[in-house]
């Protein structure tokens, strides 16, 4: 089993309050030298079998389809390698 | 003769009910649509409600908008169907791509419930003719994820074409863009907002105005008149 | 690693000597020991979980029960009860074959944990008693109450616990109809976040939580079971068993709304197929809770197989399952020929449904795990045969230096000028302010039956179409009161809330309750508590209003610094035909304004004394009984037939404050006389209780005045709606856009 993430991000250009307001608290708790926070999402995706070039076809279809808006999202598709050892050594 | 106007009940779905209400008290009759069955029963019109669909998981209305029922409301809309998206349902016309644009948390990041005073900009949409052109109204409006956003070009479209149907009146409640509460597609059968016109059909419950009734009646009479 | 052999029955017979954690469970030792008497063994580890959750003070109210009984032993002939004390939620006739079920319930410790999701379960839980009862939701309220306003804490708590209520209770479309916001800072480190929920149903939908008919089937649905909210069970699943589990576990409990709501439709859709025999939520306890309590109310026994239940996490340990609180789970009892139909509609709503067990001929709760027996019980030892405790209370010794010291003997404004600028004070005051900024983040239209919503007297929504029928709902509690004197306080935040329903056209029914105070091992608490108990139960056998269930929260305390006493009271009131009821607003310029009832020098507790003086002495309001319940006749019979056209009670803040918000609301203002025989500052700001100011259209002023003057209410004419100022004549004038700005900025400028 192998895992696929697809990260989430609102395009640049559309305004991320909840961003906003992480990076707003930075200089109160003491955080300097932060200059933007946009804040996304993460969707870990357990695949059964080989992830080959035809399953993250279809990964990237249902990112494009489903797990992001186009419309004001951007997305990319990775394969994580070795998940299962780096959570080990968490 | 009165109408058959369908009203969609996904999980999550919270207005479904009194849409069927505002229904009823407009003279037409009400008919509850799963969102499991893709068969329409034969409505002359859909609304789909307010509400949390899917507790608006993903995003505001993006897995219903892969719900059976509503392949064929797209299908439908595509053909004429006239369709009313009110609130969480305007956020899946948005998803499923019958309206154009998206919806995104408000700017402010709370959810927000007040009685709305709006601008009717197209009197002349499937569901707005029985309002006058520029005329004003209060419709409750309640939501956290309401502000309307789109590319500039769509929005220079949308305002040449005259698809932008209500527009949010002295003050902008969640930073949509051009103060947009609502737009139509370009054949003005399927128009989608914010603000919830089925809250105010009754002058003693929910905002105490009839401003949303015409909602209603408009659809009736466009129906029956066809 | 190796695994210990499973603690079944059979093990904890035969190894008498092991030792258990019951201490760090939270048993005292005589409870362990009453634990093992009633077994003749040793527990399993698993009974020792189910004791030990179910013998806690917030599962079996050891040490109120002796109090609380007072609300059945002087509980008032009411034709209206259906269902009282002891279920998950009482239940009220109003009337046209409608009953309405409500309660009130406390989420403190949570939500100062972790506010969102504390404020978020709350509703979570109380929604849950409501459907168990078979009734269909129709709104919620919630009394809150935080630290000082512009202590830094208030700002992380407060928008918080609103965002958690609103997130939940917006998602679950149930309209927000009423509640309060409190600041005081004897609650910074015990902020009191109640929740309260009314719902609605036809007479034969009624449910309760007893499970009977041996074969039935014990089905559990809703959301799968994960490590929520353990906490002392993983004592015993990390420590004693198994010392390879994952030893933490999270204390916060998370919610799942849209789950909530798919189990309220599913719920109600197999009531209306008569499916149910019996129904329990899962809240507190969990799994333990709804066993033991479905089986010792019902006729036989239950037996259990743990394995069969759905895990969101398959590490558990039986002692964790059992005890565990995921929220959105239900347990029904249902009869063998109907589970498939029963399973059919959890499967239309995506809900999660499994047979766990099964009703039996015996009277033993047996639960099973692995093939063993785990727990072998008597379920009334477990739910109902708790420690019951006869906690030490005294009267304590600084209560009369409190009393002496007289807020009637602080100064007071010297001129106009003065006054002026104390009303406006006041009027700004976090307590006095305006609380939109709160109200908005919740949804008061959905359901499309909400006829008024806070900042009315009371929430108010339509039962039925066709007739008009109507409940309305106030709460009410004013912890610096009781603070004053525990049992006058408790019947002033009963007088008022029962005013607030009367001020808004409905009759009062039945009380429901939330007492929330320190430590019961502090005797002075207990004494508040149990004055605080005897004057409702007194209060409420006077005012005929039965008590219907409600809530106890206890601990609620910073080291040796308990909260003010602070019982939260819940009226439920009735009305014919919504299309009558009373707003707050002004509506009409030129409408007469009477004020209604006697005003005193009463400043004891007051918000003018709390404000301008940050003083806390002296004695609260008087108490009048039969004064309220004829105010409340005068206020229902006037809305009924069309004689006042707006009304507000008259409670914290005065006559001034009412005045202010009713004109606010309406865009309204009004010039007010001071009577004759009584000061300005005395007529604005006193708090005297058994009052309300209405407003008469001209038209209605003489039959208003004779049905005052023929059933001996004194009523005052003191003004008219007027213009676009508040003003009083000799005094002073404040218009309109200053006391909306002073009203209106504070709570934003505080905490958004």
């Amino acid at each position: 089993m192998a895992r696929v993430v697809v990260d989430v991000m609102l395009k640049p250009e559309i305004l991320d309050p909840q961003g906003q307001a992480v990076q707003r608290a930075l200089p109160r708790l003491g955080f300097e030298g932060i200059s933007d926070v946009r804040q996304g999402k993460r969707f870990e995706l357990e695949v059964d079998g080989p992830v080959d070039e035809a399953a993250l076809a279809r990964i990237r279809d249902l990112a494009e389809s489903f797990l992001a808006n186009t419309v004001i999202e951007d997305f990319t598709v990775k394969v994580e390698e070795g998940a299962e050892v780096a959570e080990a050594a968490k | 003769m009165t109408a058959r106007i369908g009203v969609v009940t996904f999980p999550g779905s919270l207005d479904d009910r009194d849409t069927q209400r505002a229904i009823r008290l407009a003279g037409a009759d009400p008919v509850a649509l799963w969102h499991k069955d893709k068969d329409l029963k034969q409505v002359d019109a859909v609304v789909l409600p307010g509400g949390f669909s899917y507790g608006d998981y993903l995003r505001a209305g993006a897995i219903s908008r892969f719900s059976p029922v509503m392949d064929t409301v797209i299908e439908q809309a595509k053909a004429g169907l006239p369709v009313l998206g009110i609130c969480n349902g305007f956020q899946v016309l948005t998803e499923a791509h019958l309206l154009p644009g998206a919806m995104l948390g408000n700017d402010h990041l709370h959810f927000i419930c007040r009685d709305q005073k709006l601008r009717v900009e197209n009197a002349e949409t499937a569901w707005t003719g029985d309002y006058r052109q520029g005329q004003e109204i209060h419709i409750p409006l309640k939501n956290m994820d309401g502000r309307y956003v789109a590319d500039p070009y769509t929005l220079d479209k949308l305002e040449a074409e005259g698809r932008v149907v209500f527009r949010y009146l002295d003050m902008n409640p969640n930073g949509s863009l051009n103060d947009i509460a609502g737009v139509t597609n370009e054949a003005g059968n399927v128009v989608g907002l914010m603000p919830h016109p089925e809250h105010a059909v009754e002058p003693l419950i929910g905002s105490g105005r009839t401003d949303g009734l015409p909602f209603f009646t408009s659809i009736l009479k466009k129906l029956v008149n066809a | 690693m190796s695994r210990t052999p499973l603690d079944t029955v059979e093990h904890a017979a035969a190894t008498p000597d092991v030792e258990l954690p019951w201490a760090e469970l939270g048993l005292k030792k005589d409870e362990y020991e009453r634990v093992v008497e009633i077994l003749g063994r040793r527990p399993t580890g698993a009974e020792l979980a189910m004791y030990s959750v179910m013998w806690s003070e917030h599962c079996s109210y050891k040490s109120s029960k002796v109090h609380l009984r007072q609300f059945g032993e002087k509980a008032p002939e009411s034709d209206a009860l259906l269902v009282g004390i002891g279920e998950n939620a009482g239940v009220v006739d109003v009337g046209q074959g409608y009953a309405v079920t409500f309660k009130v319930e406390s989420h403190n410790h949570p939500s100062y944990v972790e506010p969102y999701q504390g404020a978020a379960t709350g509703v979570g839980g109380i929604v849950r008693d409501i459907i168990a009862m078979g009734a269909r939701p129709v709104a919620v309220v919630d009394p809150l109450r935080f630290g000082a306003a512009d202590h830094p804490d208030t700002k992380r708590v407060l928008p918080g616990v609103v965002a958690g209520i609103g997130g939940y209770g917006n998602c679950l479309g149930l309209p927000n109809i009423g509640g309060e916001v409190v600041f005081d800072a004897c609650y910074q480190g015990n902020p009191l976040v109640n929740a309260g929920a009314i719902g609605v149903m036809r007479h034969e939908d009624i449910h309760l939580a007893k499970a009977s008919g041996a074969g039935n089937q014990v089905i559990l649905y809703g959301a799968r079971t994960g490590g929520d909210g353990i906490g002392g069970a993983s004592i015993l699943a990390s420590e004693t068993f198994d010392d390879a589990k994952p030893s933490k576990r999270p204390a916060v409990q998370v919610g799942d709304p849209f789950q909530e709501k798919l189990l309220i439709e599913c719920t109600l859709e197999a009531f209306r197929e008569k499916l149910v025999v019996g129904i329990q939520d899962l809240g507190a306890a969990g799994l333990s809770c709804a066993t033991s309590e479905l089986a010792s109310n019902g006729s036989g026994g239950m037996r259990v197989t743990l394995d069969d239940v759905p895990l969101r996490d398959s590490t558990l340990s039986p002692e964790e399952i059992l005890m565990s609180e995921s929220q959105e789970r239900m347990c029904a009892v249902v009869e063998p020929a109907k589970v498939e139909r029963f399973l059919e509609i959890c499967a239309k709503w995506d809900v999660i449904a499994t047979v766990i067990g099964e009703v039996t001929d015996g009277d033993r709760l047996e639960i099973f795990w692995h093939g063993g027996k785990i727990v072998d019980v008597d379920p009334r030892t477990v739910a109902h045969d708790g420690p019951v405790y006869e906690r030490p209370y005294a009267r304590p010794s600084w209560q009369d230096e409190l009393q002496a010291d007289d807020a009637n003997k602080l100064p007071r404004p010297a001129t106009s000028e003065e006054l002026r600028e104390q009303v406006l004070k006041l009027v700004a005051s976090p307590n006095q302010a305006s609380k939109k900024w709160i109200t908005q983040q919740y949804d008061h239209f959905v359901q499309g039956n909400t006829v008024l919503a806070q900042p009315e007297d009371s929430g108010m929504i339509r039962v039925d179409e066709e007739s008009g029928l109507g409940v309305a709902i106030a709460t009410d509690g004013n912890g610096r009161y009781t603070k004053l004197d525990p049992y006058t306080g408790a019947q002033l935040a009963l007088a008022e809330a029962y005013r607030n329903v009367a001020t808004t056209g409905a009759k009062p029914l039945a009380v429901s309750d939330c007492l929330n105070f320190g430590s019961p091992e502090d005797p002075a608490v207990m004494w508040q508590f149990a004055e605080a108990v005897r004057g409702l139960a007194d209060g409420c056998l006077q005012l005929g209003t039965p008590v219907t269930g409600g809530n106890v929260s206890l601990y609620n305390q910073t080291g040796e610094a308990a909260i003010h006493p602070t019982p939260v009271v819940a009226v439920l009131g009735v009305i014919d035909d919504v299309a009558r009821r009373t707003p707050v607003a002004f509506q009409e310029e030129g409408q007469l304004l009477y004020l209604l009832g006697d005003t005193r020098e009463e400043f004891g507790g007051s918000a003018w004394s709390q404000v301008i003086h940050d003083h806390l002495g002296g004695m609260p309001p008087v108490v009048d009984l039969e004064r309220e319940r004829l105010l409340a006749e005068i206020l229902i019979s006037a809305s009924r037939d069309g004689m006042i056209d707006s009304a507000h009670d008259l409670s914290d803040g005065g006559l001034i404050q009412a005045v202010v918000e009713s004109a606010l609301l309406g865009g309204k203002g009004a010039r007010l006389v001071v009577p004759d025989g009584l000061d300005a500052f005395t007529f604005l700001l006193s708090e005297s209780a058994g009052r309300a100011l209405v407003a008469v259209p001209r038209s209605e002023e003489l039959r208003f005045n004779d049905m005052c003057g023929a059933r001996g209410l004194p009523v005052t004419r003191i003004g008219v709606v007027d213009g676009d100022s508040v003003e009083i004549q000799g005094e002073f004038t404040l218009s309109l856009a200053d006391l909306r700005e002073a009203h209106e900025n504070t709570i934003p400028s505080l905490l958004a």
